[in-house]
């Protein structure tokens, strides 16, 4: 799998280059050391222009202060002490900047659990079940079938199938299980989480897949010899071995849900709030310092669960 | 964030012919510089700025045809546009923007005002803009930001808005509207006469607003208004308790799930109306428009609270001089000779000055659009589609009733920065 590789190099550059030194070992004049050097060398120049030093911009960014039409390059917290306005004055009513993350991280856990779920068994069907390698590949890449349409398309072609005279409600009306058309179907929570799902179980399906075409099929065996049932085997021995995997997926869908505004927008009628949705309104507004602000809110409290996700599994151990 | 994860299937040969293809157009946008200044072989080129309302590829063909100068367009949202002239004044030359954007765009210095000596027909612009009365002598409501309040500058650089006139002027008008709700008549079965409708309890889970905030609170406060709640001494320049106010009324509705849901995209809006999902919600014109010619019956809905209306039109960047000043002016000059205009009236906007536009209209066209009279012919659309049948009548009527009931225009207030986080709030409520 190829792509699998290219989205792991990208998600933590120093991954693949590092195993690189193993592979250099031939006798050479340049030290190893330098060599991998120079491997991961144009990676971490593009990370350092395009993703560190823009960062670092936000972050100063983020403490400066605003007026209607520019930035004034002096120190100010208002972008911080503006967002988490009433946070305390408002106790025990929760303030708006919790509320929004109130709701955006239970958005994500649910589009988390249900894509692990899925994504999982997908993989596990193509890792174990599909014998041909065609087949895999072939399979694998109808998974990425979501993408081929725009968001713009996608939101007007959920319309027809679940609003209110949609395709779901004239056939539950049809059948007689319901009388009236049913509301949450649309512009609600629940067709969020259907959208982000039908999107983003691709990203869980590829690194698990990942993960389990390495398990050596002989550990199976083994397992089955041994006497264990499937439940057994797939419980001690498959996930696991299938662990940096569901980590890396899961990386890949809490990143996404958290800072996702376009989906949770156009799904959620503009009516639920979402953490990327507040920074695009400050944006609009051109109070960029108060935008920076709330993206380093977002990215300290992203950092946070993926820290915590990696306490749990160590990645570059287990790869 | 959503857009830069997903790009991580891209692999290194794609990333490599997209940035040729960005040095490519960086090289072709003239932001490479350097090369002989050869007039002759130099085509008049502008680059244009502006929302999708004016930018037809009718107008631009036109004008190249009768000047010889070629528009580029480039098309972005309301907020994108005010967002560009901020960052980025080098990159556009002409700057076709709405009048409450000005408050933000005029003391950043990036635009330069034009002189009103150089445009030909400035004193033909209807007086909804100098005045801010009718042609018939009506007086429009002029609370927000009404474009006579920013028309002028002080002096050619001052960031100043003058209280009288001068010559130098800040956006040369060119196209404006009396904007109101939209519904189905045939779903609502009943006639509708007050904004307040928008949160009445019969349309629960049925009503849609705007989401862009200077927009959508001023819809907001002609509801609260309209129902009585409270009268404000200037909607478009609310205190932070009316913002407050204005906000609470609007969480309750929301919370009540009086809205479907909100809207940004004319797109959205119109699909929300054609599908069925909203009856009733604030809408453009054009949209309107839109959902009747796929059959559906929509109604753009004269309220007795009035209008809200909102004005846009054109400036230079700071960075245009020489040649390319003279071209603008040239091209601005030509905007309001009649050929837009008239291609603006038939779309159901209405041009700056009516009396060019008029020369290029069918008389029965004219007494349709401006005269609200009933149809003596079918109306067709710029682009020749069936838009009316012989005999309808257009919704609001004439010029004089429609731009004569304005109440309120888009504004920018003083207090921005804490309606912006009011906005925030409601849409977390």
């Amino acid at each position: 799998m190829d792509t699998s590789e290219d989205i792991l190099q990208q998600a933590s550059p120093g991954l693949i280059p590092g195993s690189g030194t193993a592979r250099a070992a031939k006798p050479t004049r340049l030290s190893p050391s330098f060599i991998s050097w120079l491997q991961a060398g144009p990676m971490m120049l593009v990370f350092l222009a395009f993703f560190l030093i823009p960062l670092v911009f936000v972050v100063i960014v983020s403490f400066w202060d605003y007026n209607e039409y520019q930035l004034l390059p002096a120190f100010s917290g208002r972008g911080y002490t503006d967002t988490f306005e009433g946070c305390i004055a408002q106790l025990p009513d929760l303030c708006t900047i919790a509320k929004t993350y109130l709701k955006t991280l239970k958005l994500c856990f649910l589009v988390w659990a249900i894509t692990l779920f899925i994504g999982f068994w997908v993989a596990y069907f193509l890792a174990f079940h599909v014998k041909s390698k065609t087949w895999q590949t072939g399979l694998s890449l109808l998974c990425t079938i979501p993408f081929w349409t725009s968001n713009v398309i996608r939101m007007i072609a959920w319309i027809p199938l679940l609003g209110r005279n949609g395709l779901v409600n004239s056939g539950l009306m049809k059948t007689g299980l319901i009388s009236q058309p049913v509301e949450w179907l649309l512009f609600s929570e629940f067709s969020v989480v259907l959208a982000l799902v039908h999107l983003f179980t691709f990203f869980m399906v590829v690194p698990i897949f990942n993960s389990m075409i390495r398990i050596d099929k002989s550990l199976i065996e083994a397992a089955y010899d041994a006497g264990a049932t499937g439940f057994q085997t797939l419980v001690n021995v498959i996930i696991p071995l299938a662990k940096p995997g569901i980590v890396i997926g899961s990386i890949f869908v809490i990143t996404i849900v958290m800072g996702d505004f376009i989906t949770i927008g156009v799904m959620g009628g503009q009516q639920i709030a979402a953490a990327g949705k507040i920074i695009e309104t400050r944006v609009n507004a051109l109070q960029f310092p108060a935008a920076a602000a709330n993206a380093v809110i977002l990215l300290v409290i992203t950092f946070l669960i993926i820290t915590m996700m990696s306490r749990i599994v160590d990645i570059k151990k287990e790869l | 964030m959503t857009e830069t994860t997903k790009k991580t299937g891209v692999s290194r040969r794609t990333l490599l012919k997209s940035t040729a293809g960005l040095a490519g157009l960086a090289a072709g946008s003239g932001a490479i510089t350097g090369f002989p200044y050869v007039m002759s072989a130099e085509p008049k080129v502008l680059r244009y700025l502006g929302t999708a309302v004016n930018e037809g590829d009718d107008i631009s063909k036109q004008c190249l045809k009768d000047t010889g100068i070629k528009i580029e367009y480039i098309t972005a949202t309301t907020d994108d546009v005010t967002k560009r002239v901020m960052t980025q004044p080098n990159s556009f030359d002409v700057l076709d923007t709405e009048y409450f954007s000005l408050k933000k765009i005029v003391p950043s210095g990036n635009i330069l005002a034009l002189d009103a000596k150089k445009i030909k027909e400035f004193d033909n612009i209807t007086p909804v803009f100098t005045k801010g009365e009718t042609p018939g002598g009506k007086k429009i409501g002029g609370q927000g930001t009404a474009p006579w309040k920013v028309l002028y500058l002080e002096g050619k650089d001052s960031k100043k808005f003058a209280t009288s006139a001068t010559e130098f002027v800040t956006l040369i008008p060119t196209v404006y509207n009396a904007d109101t709700l939209g519904i189905r008549p045939d779903i609502i079965k009943r006639p509708i006469s007050s904004w307040a409708e928008l949160l009445n309890p019969e349309f629960k889970g049925k009503a849609s607003i705007l989401n862009i905030p200077s927009i959508g609170i001023m819809d907001a406060a002609m509801v609260v208004e309209a129902t009585g709640k409270y009268k404000y001494a200037d909607k478009g320049n609310m205190t932070k308790e009316e913002i407050d106010l204005t906000m609470k009324v609007m969480t309750e509705a929301k919370k009540a799930g009086q809205f479907r849901a909100f809207w940004k995209d004319f797109n959205e809006s119109v699909n929300l109306m054609a599908s069925g999902e909203t009856v009733i919600q604030s809408m453009w014109s054009p949209a309107v428009t839109k959902v009747r010619s796929m059959g559906i019956a929509c109604t753009f809905q004269p309220l007795k609270e009035g209008y809200r209306s909102w004005a846009s039109g054109f400036c230079v960047s700071k960075g245009v001089s020489g040649p390319k000043l003279d071209w603008a002016y040239e091209f601005v000059n030509w905007f309001l000779s009649g050929y837009a205009g008239a291609y603006l009236n038939r779309q159901g906007y209405y041009s700056a000055v009516l009396s060019t536009a008029k020369a290029n209209m069918e008389p029965y066209e004219w007494a349709y659009w401006m005269e609200g009279k009933p149809a003596e012919k079918d109306i067709k659309a710029p682009d020749g589609s069936l838009l009316e049948k012989t005999g309808a009548v257009r919704d609001g009527g004439s010029y004089e009733d429609r731009m004569g009931g304005v109440a309120c225009w888009n504004a920018v207030m003083d207090e921005n920065d804490y309606m912006v986080r009011k906005w925030n709030e409601f849409i977390a409520a």
